[in-house]
């Protein structure tokens, strides 16, 4: 299959020789179009079109448990979810597990990429052992969470000192939200880190020695140095863990199934959907999701200034 | 001495990391030794109490069940064609956006990422709906297809990354050297470009996985049911009291395929992960 693209390419560029260059870009546009079609059609397909389709159908009264009911109602589901307050309380639920976890994972992720970084010894280990979290399935994650927090069957009762053996994490909303978030912040730590590390490798050594021969101290170089040229790498990495924190599903999904008021809105949307067949309101939970993904993007790309075209030195 | 001190914290910054990552897995290991008695008993601790031990007994339990022996199969199989279709198309994509000028490269490189960004479970219902009725909920098909699409974004990006460092000018210097075109391709390029087309993979192997979301929601018995989701129906809806050790050892099993992927790979998959989001 790539062999046909090679050939392709090379009788783009044989032209090119003979021809004027406007038809040389012209063979070169023709070509690029079939190659990107395919891939570009597929994502649009699953994404695009059921997108638009959600859009429709979040303006009927719709529920598949009663299928030739379905009504025109406007933006009445719009309505009936904005001024619902579970929408907004997972809503909050969602943002707060955002901004907690991106925050411990940065500093954490942060402090083992410089580790990761001066290590010289062992350090096909340390990177095969970061790499398993980021591997292992969220739900496979999400149980040995809950296990270990289970006041039955875990460990961590008896390994903190400052909650009873028989301390029920799960028992109410708080505790419950902070097995959800160690679970994950476990597993994508490592992401975050690698991403950092890769930033810290493009810090120059000479501006660090030379700060050092200035004098700066070690807090210096970190906040004067090594931070600001590494924006763009920090940025990308909160950009990307920020959005995939606020689709937070499987760690709730398994560890809580919402229980004490822990849903996120994704989990609000899916239980909808899914377990109530209710396709009007889930499509217009579905639409308000998307939306509030973008305007997180939104805020985020804004409020740091991240260049992706920038960071990917892309044109 | 001041650079002794700098040594001890970095070793002692790699052991914080070592058990970071493994401790975790080293506790559901040790659950999925613990017997059946013991767990429902209550059977607090890290490790299985004396005479509170299970051997093998959950793992031949998990291997004997049916339902997670089918789960497997789908998984291997839908992850394993859902990889090889995403890499092929994304090999071209990626191709055209690293070496050919063309109008439209940033709208297909903006979608990419706005699809990497998608909220997936906002996609569930208008797909269970598209799916049924054309048919293919609850099957590879229908959960193929999704993981192609939201496998892409990722893997163009970081086969685009890969291919902008190929040097394509040896492909000509090859032919001048007298090859033909099919050779320098070949023997020039084929090898250059294999090793991000592997990492490429393993990524998208990893997502293809890992994925829960569409698992649950586009299926509806074993047929096509993906290990995740088999794992999170094993027991039932009640999240509170579950055989824990059995649905461990499964969790063990699960995982093994990423261990080794990771234990053989791993330089690959570090180079694959951060090629995509730091450098082009």
């Amino acid at each position: 299959m790539t062999s046909a693209i090679a050939n392709e390419a090379k009788a783009g560029k044989g032209k090119k020789a003979k021809a004027p260059t406007s038809d040389r870009s012209r063979s070169e546009n023709r070509l690029a179009l079939k190659l990107v079609a395919l891939p570009l059609a597929l994502m649009l397909l699953v994404t695009a079109f059921p997108m638009l389709r959600a859009l429709y159908l979040s303006l009927f009264s719709y529920s598949l448990t009663a299928p030739d009911d379905r009504k025109f109602i406007g933006l009445d589901n719009y309505v009936t979810a904005l001024t619902d307050s579970l929408f907004w309380k997972d809503t909050g639920n969602t943002v707060m597990i955002m901004i907690i976890t991106v925050a411990f994972e940065l500093v954490i992720g942060f402090a083992f990429a410089m580790v990761m970084h001066k290590v010289i010894f062992a350090r096909g280990v340390i990177r095969t052992s970061i790499l398993i979290p980021y591997g292992v399935i969220t739900v496979v994650s999400g149980f040995a969470w809950q296990f270990a927090f289970s006041n039955t069957n875990g460990f961590v009762n008896s390994w903190l000192p400052f909650v009873g053996d028989d301390f029920n994490w799960f028992g109410q909303y708080h505790s419950s939200m902070i097995a959800i978030m160690a679970s994950e912040i476990w597993k994508t730590t490592p992401f975050m880190s690698l991403l950092l590390l890769a930033g810290l490798a493009q810090v120059s050594e000479d501006m660090l020695e030379a700060a050092k021969v200035d004098g700066a101290t070690w807090w210096q170089r970190l906040y004067k140095v090594i931070l600001p040229n590494m924006r763009a790498a920090i940025m990308v990495a909160v950009l990307f863990r920020a959005l995939d924190a606020y689709r937070i599903f499987d760690n709730i999904f398994v560890m809580t199934a919402g229980a004490n008021g822990t849903e996120s809105i994704s989990f609000l949307t899916y239980r909808q959907v899914i377990e109530q067949f209710q396709l009007g309101i889930g499509s217009a939970l579905s639409v308000l999701l998307f939306l509030s993904v973008l305007v997180v993007a939104f805020i985020i790309v804004k409020l740091f200034r991240v260049n992706l075209a920038d960071a990917r030195q892309e044109g | 001495m001041k650079n002794l001190k700098g040594n001890l914290g970095t070793i002692l910054g790699c052991a914080l990391i070592l058990i970071w990552c493994l401790l975790p897995v080293a506790w559901i290991v040790s659950l999925s030794f613990k017997s059946q008695e013991a767990v429902t008993n209550g059977s607090p601790g890290f490790f299985p109490s004396s005479g509170g031990g299970a051997g093998w007994a959950n793992y031949t339990k998990v291997l004997k069940d049916d339902q997670f022996r089918q789960s497997i199969i789908n998984s291997i199989g839908i992850s394993l064609i859902a990889t090889l279709l995403s890499v092929i198309l994304a090999t071209l994509a990626a191709y055209a956006i690293a070496r050919l000028e063309f109008r439209g490269k940033k709208f297909v490189l903006t979608t990419a990422l706005v699809i990497a960004m998608f909220p997936v479970v906002s996609l569930v219902g208008p797909l269970f709906d598209m799916w049924r009725t054309l048919g293919i909920y609850n099957t590879w098909p229908g959960l193929i297809i999704p993981y192609m699409s939201f496998t892409l974004p990722l893997a163009i990006w970081t086969l685009s990354a890969f291919f902008r460092e190929i040097p394509w000018e040896m492909e000509q210097a090859a032919q001048v050297d007298g090859a033909t075109s099919w050779q320098a391709f070949r023997k020039v390029i084929v090898p250059l470009a294999a090793p991000g087309v592997f990492t490429a993979a393993i990524l998208t192997f990893f997502f293809a996985w890992n994925d829960f979301v569409f698992g649950i929601s586009l299926t509806s018995t074993d047929k096509a049911r993906p290990i995740p989701a088999a794992l999170s129906f094993f027991v039932g809806d009640d999240p509170f009291s579950r055989p824990a050790s059995v649905l461990a050892a499964g969790a063990v099993v699960a995982t093994i395929p990423i261990v080794v992927l990771v234990l053989f790979f791993q330089r690959k998959i570090v180079a694959g992960l951060t090629a995509g989001a730091v450098k082009g």
